[in-house]
């Protein structure tokens, strides 16, 4: 059996449904993020000064573009797979010889495509207000895919579970967003007071966010191998889960 | 080789509900095989399991020889499904779902476009390849579903109440295009509520009730245990009332329609000779399309009395 042709229906299907609704998935975060970089770091930000040796428009930029990642790559697996699941046809797939790690692998990469996308998209606003000259473009381009195939896999997880269309809202709205702002991406954990530097190292979207400030403009509030390993750790960690969640079939069989 | 085999099948939902109590049932190739039951009987559980919807409790199924635990790709190959209700994406495009199914069964894009056209042709459907789904009416709907399970060439086709709720006219279409597809090969299973559809198209049958096969049998075997067949006379001449003639059961259901309930070892030339002598002239005959019906009422019944 040939997987690849289906891993590939999966992806091609996943991409034309998100370039299908481009008002609804492209347009929206270019215009946020042009806001938020004409509000904080052109309006704002020129009365901030620097931040660790960088403007705070250069320091604002790696943020932004990665909680668009995160938020989108989540978004795209979550409302998709729900979708799939709401109308039953995901029965199209459980009915065909498409094994577990196939609809994984494909419903991810959709999320990851879309995610890195709307990076790119993000990225190229960012150069209407800043010149940031790339410091190590590997770290950069590594972490942010590992951070959109992270949180599509989140998505994945939030997607089985979730049992009304409340469910895939609640935790990209209660979880999600407040993780990322307080990820550091408007500031360093370092300007905070010890308690809340200690308390903000639990965060793991603050390390994504470091890692990738880091590969783009060479400052970091955290040690890079740890944000990697960490971050690699919690996509291992949810990989196994969601396959788990398809061999029992939670969520999508009787 | 059989093209279906299930054997000692049982499921209890988590509810503590037993859906089936060890069901053992047999296709062969090319059957076109009606599996019927009232509902919550276990079918759908049944074609759950088949199509690995529906996690099963135990026992085993196997497809075409491939069983479906330890060679699940291969069992599940063989498999077209036409589910109870609308499963696809309703704001794909007709060609889209067919195409797409194809492409999760390995199926390489050239040969995959081929079998969309053939299939969406067979299913009269081509002009309707790029209309975005929830815009067809139900008959066609059920149609792209029948499209879909077939894009793949299967060698078993499970119809899960095909024509539920479609006017007689496609109904009567859908007859006809599911027997070409059996005469071309395919084993079909049909579950239906229609009796009558499962009478016309069927060459076996299976009927299940509360979790359990209760009758697993030829279609022409189990009508030859009527023993009274009912028709319908149309009359010349409208009558006041039923005539009586002995051995018969007369009812008059209009002015010149009699219902005659008709013993096989009676038979119908004793009915004329009377009708003739009573000067009724009967302009036409026409034999009432409910035998499954009774056997299948008297079968649910008794079984099920027996189990209790």
């Amino acid at each position: 059996m040939n997987y690849s042709i289906a891993f590939r229906t999966i992806v091609t299907k996943e991409i034309f449904r998100f370039v299908r609704i481009w008002p609804q998935t492209l347009l929206p975060p270019a215009i946020t993020t042009a806001l938020y970089f004409l509000i904080f770091g052109k309006l704002i930000g020129g009365r901030i000064g620097e931040i660790n040796g960088a403007t705070y428009m250069d320091y604002i930029v790696p943020g932004i573009i990665l909680m668009s990642v995160i938020s989108h790559s989540y978004a795209n697996v979550v409302s998709s797979f729900y979708s799939t699941k709401f109308q039953r046809n995901i029965e199209e797939l459980l009915v065909a010889p498409v094994p577990n790690w196939v609809i994984l692998s494909g419903y991810v990469s959709g999320g990851i495509i879309r995610g890195l996308l709307v990076g790119t998209v993000v990225a190229l606003i960012s150069l209407l207000f800043s010149d940031i000259e790339v410091k190590n473009p590997y770290v950069a381009l590594s972490i942010m895919i590992l951070t959109a195939t992270l949180f599509s896999l989140a998505g994945f997880i939030n997607a089985v579970l979730a049992e009304s269309f409340d469910d895939i809202s609640i935790i990209p709205n209660f979880i999600l967003t407040p993780l990322s702002y307080l990820g550091g991406v408007f500031y360093s954990v370092k300007m905070l007071p010890d308690i809340w530097q200690s308390i903000s190292l639990g965060n793991p979207i603050l390390y994504m966010i470091n890692a990738f400030r880091y590969g783009l403009i060479g400052v970091t509030d955290v040690d890079i191998q740890l944000a990697f390993i960490m971050t690699i750790a919690f996509i291992l960690v949810l990989t196994l889960l969601s396959l788990y969640l398809l061999y029992k079939g939670i969520g999508i069989k009787n | 080789m059989n093209a279906l085999s299930i054997s000692n099948l049982k499921k209890t939902y988590n509810n503590g509900f037993e859906a089936l109590k060890g069901i053992d049932l047999e296709v062969k190739p090319g059957d076109f095989f009606a599996l019927l039951g009232p509902n919550g009987a276990g079918k759908s559980t049944t074609i759950g399991i088949i199509s690995s919807l529906v996690n099963q409790s135990s026992g085993s199924v196997s497809i075409f020889g491939h069983d479906l635990k330890t060679e699940r790709s291969l069992a599940k190959s063989c498999l077209g499904l036409v589910p109870q209700e609308v499963n696809f994406n309703q704001f794909d495009t007709v060609k889209s779902i067919v195409f797409n199914q194809a492409g999760y069964y390995g199926t390489p894009r050239k040969l995959a476009l081929q079998r969309t056209e053939h299939c969406l042709k067979q299913m009269d459907l081509w002009d309707k390849r790029d209309t975005i789904s929830r815009r067809l009416s139900g008959g066609m709907k059920r149609r792209v579903m029948i499209a879909r399970a077939m894009v793949h060439a299967p060698k078993l086709l499970i119809l899960d109440e095909p024509t539920a709720g479609v006017d007689i006219e496609i109904r009567r279409s859908m007859w006809k295009m599911m027997e070409e597809v059996n005469q071309q090969g395919t084993t079909i299973i049909l579950t239906t509520h229609y009796l009558e559809e499962a009478e016309s198209l069927c060459r076996n049958i299976a009927i299940i009730d509360q979790g359990r096969i209760v009758e697993n049998t030829d279609m022409a075997s189990l009508l030859a245990r009527l023993h009274v067949d009912h028709f319908v006379l149309d009359l010349a001449e409208p009558l006041a009332q039923a005539p009586v003639i002995a051995g018969y059961q007369i009812e008059r259901i209009a002015d010149k329609v009699l219902d005659v309930a008709v013993p096989k070892e009676i038979g119908l030339n004793y009915l004329f000779n009377q009708l003739s002598e009573k000067n009724i002239k009967v302009l036409s005959l026409k034999n009432k399309s409910n035998r499954l019906e009774q056997l299948f009422m008297s079968l649910i019944d008794t079984k099920s009395a027996g189990n209790k």
